[in-house]
């Protein structure tokens, strides 16, 4: 199963409360994805130079402070901010992204970098959507748009790393519902083409691919042309970028979706009962988005 | 007629299911209305006595599934499987239905006034189905016995490997599945047409424009020529 769920509020006095109106909708996917969650939120971009890295640490104990400390030492006085909550830390930092993560692979390669943007955090773990919502203070939450994710994994393994959102280059994640069977041979393709991969989830060979499509110059709608043309399985695929949330549906309809536009917002998941408790939703209009075609929503 | 609410914001949907399953001797005459449905699954599955249920809001997977006698309306929309193995009695969505609408049903009325998704009418075994809008790729797929009505158009597939139910589609059919063909409409398949147009709220549509899709019967026996291929 798993559960998607995309918020993207338009009202510009709503988006203080974006993970209060999200929180419903995550803990409602419950049944589909008890076993972990996931989200990524699209907030206040950093300065033009600044980038953010989503960083993990699977050991619960692990000394942030003593990262923070070497990361200053080795590289100068080059942290902005460095933001901890449990066992996650958004760093922010004036270096580029090849920097850190060659800094991070030598002296920290236990630690995960989980993504890197100027307005996307994530943040994802094992546990019910109400167990990883209270440990991250979903709900306290503030942005404009956002994509999150309840997993029932049925192809690898329960690990934070396993959970949803993927990301891929900056600012852009993807979540899935549905299971590729073609995902190995996906996997080595890519790995040819020096695609480097973190799991042997399914998800992550999508997200690669289509990481490795942009970066030979397709468009989203390209790539994602191309994705129907490569991916073998079913997927329900919400995807989050800087300004815009992209949603398709496998050319069979295997797995779900609904969709609900209103003046102040769009909100997506699988099943509507996600969607029951947003303000004023009778008079959203609440639609199925059709099977093999592309939706796109703007900031 | 007696009216019973029930709010499943306050009330427990297997508390109101299990209401809806009492004898009939209880239930015969009585009209339930259901508030806050909000997308919640198998609301009024397997009913079985002559009571009207009104679903105020949007329903989720198995919406009246299983269905016999009783007349269940849902204003909203529905998830997957609404009506799947009705056996009789009258299901009617007045919004969108996602798929497998109606799915092997057997007997009984399904109105729906928006799109019903993919596999609509999937292995449909006598039950009359009418669809306000469109249905989605491969619907009536082996498909044995019963009307299937579509006022908009049909998605891929239409009927692939369908038996003797008989597909009325008004729009376009983007393809015909295997087996599947047009027919000619027959004074007995227009009438049927005419009765199902009437009970479903669309005694205004004229027959006329509708074609008639049924079985080439091809696959009814095993082609010794064909061998090769399996």
């Amino acid at each position: 199963m798993c559960g998607i769920v995309g918020l993207l509020v338009k009202n510009p006095k709503m988006r203080a409360n974006i993970g209060e109106l999200m929180l419903p909708m995550l803990i409602g996917m419950t049944e589909r994805g008890p076993d972990s969650a996931g989200l990524a939120i699209f907030g206040a971009p950093v300065g033009d130079e600044e980038r953010k890295f989503s960083l993990y640490a699977s050991e619960a104990d692990f000394n942030w402070q003593k990262l923070a400390h070497d990361f200053l030492t080795h590289l100068g006085s080059k942290v902005v901010s460095f933001n901890q909550k449990v066992n996650h830390a958004v760093l922010t930092t004036h270096l580029d992204p090849e920097t850190v993560k060659i800094w991070l692979h030598e002296h920290y390669p236990q630690v995960h970098l989980l993504a890197i943007g100027q307005l996307m955090d994530i943040y994802k773990d094992v546990g019910t959507p109400a167990e990883v919502a209270a440990r991250y203070d979903f709900s306290q939450l503030t942005g404009s748009h956002l994509v999150g994710h309840t997993r029932m994994a049925t192809e690898s393994a329960i690990t934070p790393a396993h959970a949803h959102p993927f990301t891929a280059g900056q600012d852009w994640c993807l979540v899935h519902n549905g299971s590729l069977s073609n995902a190995p041979s996906l996997r080595r393709k890519l790995q040819h083409e020096g695609i480097m991969f973190e799991t042997d989830n399914d998800t992550e060979a999508a997200c690669r691919f289509l990481e490795w499509r942009m970066r030979e110059g397709d468009d989203l709608k390209t790539a994602l042309e191309h994705g129907f043309e490569e991916l073998d399985g079913f997927y329900t695929l919400l995807m989050g970028t800087k300004d815009q949330l992209a949603l398709v549906r496998d050319p069979f309809a295997c797995k779900p979706a609904v969709v609900a536009e209103h003046d102040d917002y769009v909100a997506i998941a699988s099943e509507f009962r996600s969607l029951a408790h947003l303000p004023d939703i009778k008079n959203a209009k609440v639609f199925e988005p059709s099977p093999k075609e592309m939706y796109v929503w703007k900031v | 007629m007696e009216s019973i609410k029930y709010d499943l914001a306050k009330t427990p949907l297997r508390e109101v299911n299990q209401f809806l399953h009492s004898d009939a001797s209880v239930l015969n005459g009585k009209h339930i209305d259901i508030q806050n449905p909000n997308g919640a699954h198998n609301i009024a599955v397997g009913l079985k006595s002559e009571a009207k249920v009104n679903i105020h809001g949007h329903a989720g997977y198995y919406a009246a599934g299983m269905n016999q006698i009783a007349d269940v309306t849902i204003e909203g929309s529905v998830g997957a499987g609404v009506a799947e193995n009705m056996m009789s009695g009258r299901v009617h969505v007045k919004g969108f239905a996602s798929n497998a609408a109606g799915a092997t049903a057997q007997g009984g009325l399904l109105v729906i006034d928006g799109d019903a998704g993919l596999r609509c009418a999937i292995s449909l075994k006598g039950a009359d189905i009418v669809v306000g809008g469109s249905v989605g790729s491969f619907s009536a797929f082996m498909a044995q016995a019963g009307n299937l009505v579509v006022l908009g158009d049909a998605g891929e597939g239409l009927g692939d490997s369908i038996y003797e139910a008989r597909l009325f589609v008004r729009g376009k059919v983007k393809s015909l599945g295997a087996d599947c063909e047009v027919k000619t409409m027959g004074p007995e398949e227009r009438k049927i047409l005419v009765d199902l147009l009437s009970r479903s709220g669309h005694s205004d549509v004229s027959p006329e424009s509708f074609t008639l899709y049924g079985s080439a019967r091809t696959l009814y026996h095993f082609n010794v020529a064909k061998s090769g291929a399996y």
